[in-house]
């Protein structure tokens, strides 16, 4: 007598549940297209260039936080040498004024909840 | 003199001591000229307030002030006052001094309302006890500032502090700050979070772009409040606080515990 059958059929049912992460993710039950953003029409320059300020605007955000905070320096030198204030709801949301078409689109794709908004207001006439 | 082992031992021996001993002295004579004194000498300014209790006993004049503040920076008003949050508040006379309150203090006096606020010390026990640096004395200007981002809401500030002035956030302070008729926040100023302390800061966003405190700006427009708070540079001597530090008999809250409060009071 013979459990191949048995073991198999263990097999299969074994690599279907190890492997179904995959399977559900190709399924498309999750929409994994990037977040559509809505970008700002009366400028065409952010503090940097789009690259970095995709990768690093939390490190940037930051070391503004720090600069205002802590030091009392409110200037930011841009690496092309533009001077900007240092203001979260000063600078960045006077051109990206929606943050819910613009912030959140992609905080909520890549499943990052920063806690700026717990404080940070909004300024009026956003 | 021919120079013998033994007397060579006995000179190595005498100054080594003699190092050994000069040492600590000499760093400790360093350190001692470093803290010299009040402490001034190191800041550029040093902001300050005066208090006119006087003039402050007219209730929409201490209102005024109160509600100035509390609006600019979006201060909570919870009505549990185990919960509530305050930056500046009136307090009954005896309750602020209670080492100047006597049995034959006058009866008025000792109920009257009188303003106040963090003291911003010149040497505050509030950031000796921060274990995150999210309290710090300002070099340039003597402001006891607060960075929220830092704060972790152990709370030591508040016991370290003799008067009170921090208040800790038990719940989400948004909602219940007072909307303006729109329904939205009163000011763009941020608020802050459930579990952080916060107190007066001197109106620090205002002195950055050269302004006076939102408090010393309205009670000035309130009639007979002309002159209520004075604020300014202690270390200057021609500003307006200083003049009236000079030619006015001031007291301080509970100086004795050499903290070196920087909001003065006329009684």
């Amino acid at each position: 007598m013979s459990d191949k059958g048995t073991i198999i059929a263990g097999l299969v049912i074994f690599l279907a549940l190890v492997t179904f992460p995959i399977w559900y993710a190709l399924g498309g039950e999750g929409d994994s297209s990037p977040p559509d953003l809505e970008m700002p029409t009366d400028a065409t320059q952010c503090v940097e260039d789009k690259d970095y300020m995709t990768a690093n605007h939390m490190d940037l955000l930051n070391q503004w936080r720090d600069a205002v905070v802590r030091e009392g320096r409110r200037e930011y030198t841009s690496s092309s040498g533009e001077k900007h204030t240092m203001s979260l709801t000063g600078t960045c949301l006077n051109c990206h004024s929606n943050r819910d078409a613009f912030c959140t689109q992609c905080h909520d794709y890549a499943n990052v909840e920063p806690g700026c908004w717990d404080c940070h207001v909004e300024p009026k006439g956003n | 003199m021919e120079e013998t082992r033994r007397s060579f031992l006995r000179k190595a021996a005498c100054g080594g001591v003699g190092l050994s001993c000069g040492f600590p002295l000499l760093g400790a004579a360093c350190s001692a000229s470093k803290h010299n004194g009040d402490g001034e000498g190191s800041s550029s300014t040093q902001w300050a307030m005066v208090v006119d209790i006087r003039k402050c006993l007219q209730e929409d004049v201490h209102r005024a002030c109160i509600e100035a503040c509390h609006r600019e920076h979006n201060v909570p008003e919870i009505p549990d006052l185990e919960e509530e949050v305050k930056w500046v508040w009136a307090e009954e006379y005896e309750h602020v001094f209670p080492d100047q309150t006597h049995a034959h203090t006058q009866e008025n006096l000792k109920e009257a309302p009188v303003l106040v606020l963090c003291n911003h010390c010149t040497r505050p026990s509030c950031v000796r006890v921060c274990p995150t640096g999210a309290t710090w004395k300002r070099e340039g200007d003597g402001v006891v500032m607060m960075d929220m981002h830092r704060c972790i809401g152990c709370r030591y500030c508040m016991a370290a502090c003799p008067y009170g002035a921090r208040s800790f956030n038990w719940r989400d302070p948004r909602e219940y700050v007072k909307k303006d008729e729109h329904g939205e926040l009163p000011s763009d100023y941020p608020t802050r979070t459930i579990g952080v302390v916060e107190k007066c800061t001197f109106c620090a966003e205002r002195l950055r772009d050269g302004r006076q405190p939102a408090c010393v700006e309205a009670v000035a427009k309130v009639p007979g409040g002309a002159g209520a708070l004075t604020f300014g540079d202690v270390t200057d001597r021609n500003s307006e606080v200083s003049r009236v530090l000079r030619e006015n008999h001031t007291i301080c809250r509970r100086v004795s515990l050499g903290t070196g409060p920087k909001v003065f009071y006329i009684v």
